[in-house]
């Protein structure tokens, strides 16, 4: 009992240090924020050693990589192949050259059109000065935009309604400024055009924007959802506390323990991605109950008339063991995180980790250090005899066998919907539409192309293989086979190349567009072709050094991960039946790698999920100072994660990643209601020998308001989270939330029933035989 | 070869001392006047080029060519390139006309086809199959194609050099200038940097094994590009350099194209 005072003592005769310790150490961790970066590229959610992301690369390390600007123009007359709407596509086309890292600018305008005069082979732009363009030229160019299947569904819709301009850019990755250095120059220029142009409209999209939503969506996040956090904290502490220094304290150790947990990440050199910018959230959310806990037990014996240096000791008394399992065992389950294939979550994982233990820290010493030092006027008047608990506990105990049977049986039905739950997301719908990008994005789906793609290198098996009659024929088919698939929007090969040279050569006579039947043919017109070709306009982006590959590329409409993996399987499939044994390849591209990325998290997670199972189980026992009981603790902690699961697979049914980390980050968290409630359950049979029922009754009574205000604000701070613009943090915070729910229900309904269940024989059997005794000896 | 333009330069700073110029822009002139008189006077050249293409993959890809080389007076030099190797293109051939002004003229002969093709295009910046050459840095460098300006003196591999710049002063060039690092001493160029038309650093061309031949010309065994944007690289291996072997302007017609092999 002597140490148990001695925490309590110990802080309020050095509170004066505490504080100042405690600031000093905000201000040392917290200045590591200034290190901390927003990241701008897709590729941190892949691990170095991401198959997909090797894949990927060797591809682009094969041809040139390319990540791309694309600038949309819709004409308000819906007219593309007008003087005015080509003259600036013209004017884009050529200012794009200027834009930082751009090595290929691709339009209507500088499309290299081909024809024959005589024996000349004519390459040259297909607009060039199109305001002296007369309507018979408009006529001409527009015919052959719509046939050239370059450019039909890619930078031209059938409609001839709007038009792109893709900037193909290489950015080195070196420095994080690239993307904002692009964005940065790309939206001023664009909005000179605007002015300039004002009856078309201007949208853009490509991966550049993307990435760069996820800085914004990052920023976002935190301006919106922080503000509403600290709102909402200080409206619950209001409300729960009722006391003005209170309140300023909890949210000091929570603001504390985010600055410090973020801080520590800077010094760490964390990336902020829009996964891990929800870390200050969710600390937020955890951070404050600890506080509530030391706080009501502290205000609750001020009540009962104690002086304030005696409520202190005892509160600490009280709640530092359990708020330090709880903090231990929510540590966990976000280190957990660490096993994740995906390095934002790992992120996330570390800095929820690190906030929730400063916050253990700064609730237990610098919270009451505050309190020791700062007025507070508490009014001491009894409490209601029976509190709003006792009658629930009542109700529980009165109607256990029931609530066993039925909550039983509501559990068993709700899990059973888990196997609807299904991995399949869009991953250009990762952001809301609060982002401009999406809505440019949505509307360049919608009317020209695809932003997603599957892309292949097929080889032809030697050296030049590339003109090998066999091998175009097969790249030929395989092309057809993939415009014949739904979803396909756009397929780029270079067959149709070849094949417009072939009837270039013979005098544009149409029956010659057709591959070649000899391979000399078609690699001198290749040849040709190459050196009639701009800067910048080349085929290495198509042809590998050797001549031995192409690439391949397919656009698809907006379409699930699940389908495009689908997909790929076709097209594996169809390659091993059909095409060369050279040209069996997987396809890569960034939706392949977030395709494959949910699948790969659930199976490097299944590790760390089991390992945090494992060590929170053996918290629970040690905490518990019970084997069985410990065991028994795990049903209401693991049923609320797969009743979570259920409650997906019953209304929504479609998740991603997020999927793979909701398991172990929830039972971190709602593992500290079981504590509570088992620990004070326990103390009542061991301590005062208290049947079931009572100790239930007893738990009810001591820790159920408490559990009831904690879930609110976990309730409350993850649904803050759905308000993210970002999918993942939406599906994460909403995931998180039901799970809560879940657990104080289970926690309030299923586990006193399932305690009475397993112990009244038992307690009756000893008590009937304890009472025989007590006969026998009278 | 020399230049109208390049006499009234030289004649106006002095054929003794040819960089006495007061301008950056007047020096760097005269530099590359300097270079270009240097140059005159091989009246016809062959030799045999090996392009080794790598990209960042690590692919590795080999191209073999000839090519002959017949000087013109008061205009560009005539050149014809014969492809050996890959075996599909061999026996094309390109014939150039380089003009001192306006578009140069290009035919390709395609073996496969029996055919002697114009290229028509404008366009000479593209790549040279599908290396990190463009047409424009491997064809005869005329005066009259850029603008230049000096830009320093320093010491490249030991070598004092004149740094200076040039500027395409032809239409559809990929690039805005490019820097050039030319010995003083022999006017042998050393190293030729790049700029793309947004004026960032595309690319780098060294030059090694610099050989004499006719006691007077400086060619080099190799040249060597490197593409800073897209990580690839080709490799120009010269050999077998042959001078006066006596071409006449009818080895460079259309009709000679098609035996060039």
């Amino acid at each position: 009992m002597k140490t148990d005072t001695g925490l309590g003592e110990g802080i309020i005769r050095y509170r004066w240090w505490i504080i100042v310790a405690t600031l000093l150490m905000v201000v040392a961790a917290a200045s590591g924020g200034r290190f901390l970066q927003f990241s701008n590229n897709y590729r941190v959610f892949f691990s170095e050693e991401n198959p997909q992301l090797q894949a990927f690369d060797a591809l682009q390390n094969k041809y040139i990589k390319n990540d791309n600007a694309m600038i949309a123009l819709a004409p308000k007359n819906g007219k593309v192949f007008t003087r005015e709407t080509l003259a600036a596509v013209e004017e884009l086309t050529k200012e794009a050259w200027q834009i930082p890292y751009s090595i290929r600018v691709d339009s209507v305008t500088n499309f290299q059109h081909t024809w024959a005069d005589g024996d000349d082979l004519i390459v040259e732009d297909l607009v060039e000065g199109a305001e002296q363009f007369s309507d018979a030229d408009l006529d001409r160019v527009k015919g052959i935009a719509l046939k050239e299947p370059l450019l039909l569904n890619r930078l031209i819709n059938p409609d001839a309604s709007v038009t792109a301009v893709n900037v193909t850019v290489n950015m080195p990755e070196k420095s994080i400024e690239e993307v904002p250095e692009v964005v940065g120059f790309v939206r001023p220029m664009v909005e000179k055009l605007r002015l300039k142009y004002p009856d078309i409209d201007f949208r853009l999209t490509g991966i550049v924007f993307m990435n760069n939503s996820f800085t914004e969506s990052s920023q976002g996040d935190l301006k919106t959802l922080m503000p509403i956090m600290y709102l909402l904290i200080v409206g619950v502490m209001v409300i729960v506390l009722r006391s003005f220094w209170g309140t300023l304290t909890v949210v000091l150790v929570v603001a504390f323990s985010s600055l410090t947990a973020m801080g520590l990440g800077g010094w760490l050199g964390i990336l902020l991605t829009p996964v891990s910018a929800a870390a200050p959230t969710v600390i937020l959310t955890l951070a404050i109950a600890d506080s509530i806990h030391i706080l009501v037990t502290l205000f609750h014996e001020m009540r009962l008339g104690k002086p304030k240096r005696e409520a202190l000791i005892e509160s600490l008394r009280i709640n530092h063991q359990p708020v330090f399992i709880t903090s231990i065992t929510t540590a966990i389950g976000f280190l957990s995180l660490n096993f994740s294939d995906s390095p934002p979550f790992q992120d996330l994982g570390n800095l929820v980790a690190m906030g929730v233990l400063v916050a253990y820290v700064y609730s237990v010493l610098f919270l009451p250090a505050m309190m020791a030092v700062l007025p507070l006027r508490i009014k001491p008047h009894p409490e209601d005899k029976t509190l709003v608990m006792d009658r629930f506990a009542d109700f529980v105990i009165r109607h256990r066998k029931g609530l066993y049977w039925g909550m039983l049986t509501v559990i068993v039905l709700i899990i059973a919907q888990v196997p609807r739950v299904e991995i399949n997301e869009k991953f250009n719908e990762y952001f809301d539409t609060r982002y401009q990008f999406r809505l440019d994005n949505d509307f360049v789906i919608d009317n020209l192309t695809g932003f997603e793609a599957i892309e292949y290198s097929l080889g032809a098996g030697e050296s030049g293989g590339i003109s090998n009659p066999e091998y175009l024929a097969k790249v030929e088919e395989f092309a057809q086979w993939y415009r014949q698939q739904p979803g396909v929007m756009y397929v780029g090969t270079l067959t149709d190349v070849i094949k417009r040279l072939n009837k270039n050569m013979h005098g544009d006579d149409e029956s010659y567009y057709k591959l070649p039947d000899q391979r000399d043919l078609s690699a001198q017109y290749l040849l040709l072709y190459e050196l009639s070709l701009p800067f910048g306009l080349d085929l290495n982006n198509q042809i590998n050094v050797d001549k031995s590959s192409t690439r391949f590329t397919a656009i698809l409409e907006s379409v699930s991960t699940r389908y495009a993996l689908e997909l790929e399987d076709k097209a594996q499939a169809w390659l091993k039946e059909n095409g060369l044994p050279s040209m069996v390849s997987h396809g890569a591209s960034p939706m392949i790698m977030f395709s494959n990325i949910a699948k790969r998290n659930v199976k490097s997670m299944t590790v760390g999920v089991l390992l945090a199972l494992f060590l929170i189980s053996m918290v629970l026992i040690i905490a518990l100072r019970s084997f069985k009981f410990g065991l028994v603790s795990m049903i209401p902690n693991l049923a609320p994660i797969f009743m979570t699961f259920g409650i997906w697979g019953l209304f929504v049914q479609e998740v991603g990643l997020a999927v793979s980390i909701v398991a172990p980050v929830a039972l971190g968290i709602i593992v500290d209601d079981t504590v509570h409630f088992m620990s004070k359950y326990l103390r009542a049979r061991r301590e005062q020998g208290k049947s079931p029922a009572e100790a239930v009754r007893y738990s009810f009574h001591t820790v159920g308001t408490a559990l009831w205000v904690t879930s609110l604000i976990l309730v409350v701070g993850f649904s803050v989270l759905a308000f993210s613009g970002f999918k993942m943090n939406t599906h994460m915070g909403i995931m998180t939330t039901i799970s809560v729910v879940c657990a104080l229900v289970a926690d309030f309904l299923f586990l006193p029933p399932l305690l009475m269940k397993l112990e009244e024989k038992k307690y009756a059997q000893e008590s009937a035989f304890e009472s025989a005794e007590d006969a026998g000896t009278a | 070869m020399r230049c109208v333009l390049g006499v009234m330069v030289l004649s106006l700073i002095g054929f003794s001392a040819p960089v006495l110029a007061e301008t950056p822009e007047e020096k760097g002139l005269a530099i590359a006047v300097e270079d270009d008189k240097r140059d005159n006077g091989f009246v016809d050249y062959q030799a045999d080029m090996q392009m080794i293409l790598k990209n960042r993959h690590g692919e590795e890809s080999a191209r073999y060519l000839r090519t002959k080389n017949l000087e013109v007076k008061d205009d560009g030099d005539k050149s014809l390139v014969v492809f050996d190797k890959p075996r599909d293109v061999k026996g094309t051939a390109l014939l150039n006309f380089t003009h001192k002004t306006g578009t140069d003229d290009q035919w390709l002969f395609l073996p496969a086809l029996k055919r002697v093709k114009r290229i028509s295009s404008a366009n000479k910046s593209g790549s040279f199959m599908g290396s990190e050459f463009a047409y424009e840095d491997v064809t005869s460098q005329e005066v009259e194609k850029y603008t230049y300006k000096w830009v320093r003196d320093e010491t490249l591999d030991g070598l004092e050099c004149f740094v200076f710049e040039r500027y395409p002063a032809y239409k559809n060039s990929g690039y805005t200038r490019q820097v050039l690092w030319l010995d003083k001493k022999e006017y042998r160029q050393l190293k030729i940097d790049f700029y793309d038309r947004k004026n960032s650093l595309l690319k780098t061309q060294t030059f090694r094994g610099y050989h004499q031949y006719l006691g007077k010309y400086w060619y080099p065994d190799e040249m060597f590009m490197q593409n800073h944007q897209t990580g690839k690289s080709t490799l120009l291996k010269w050999s077998d350099y042959k001078f006066k072997v006596g071409f006449k302007k009818r080895d460079f017609n259309k009709n000679s194209l098609k035996r060039a092999r």
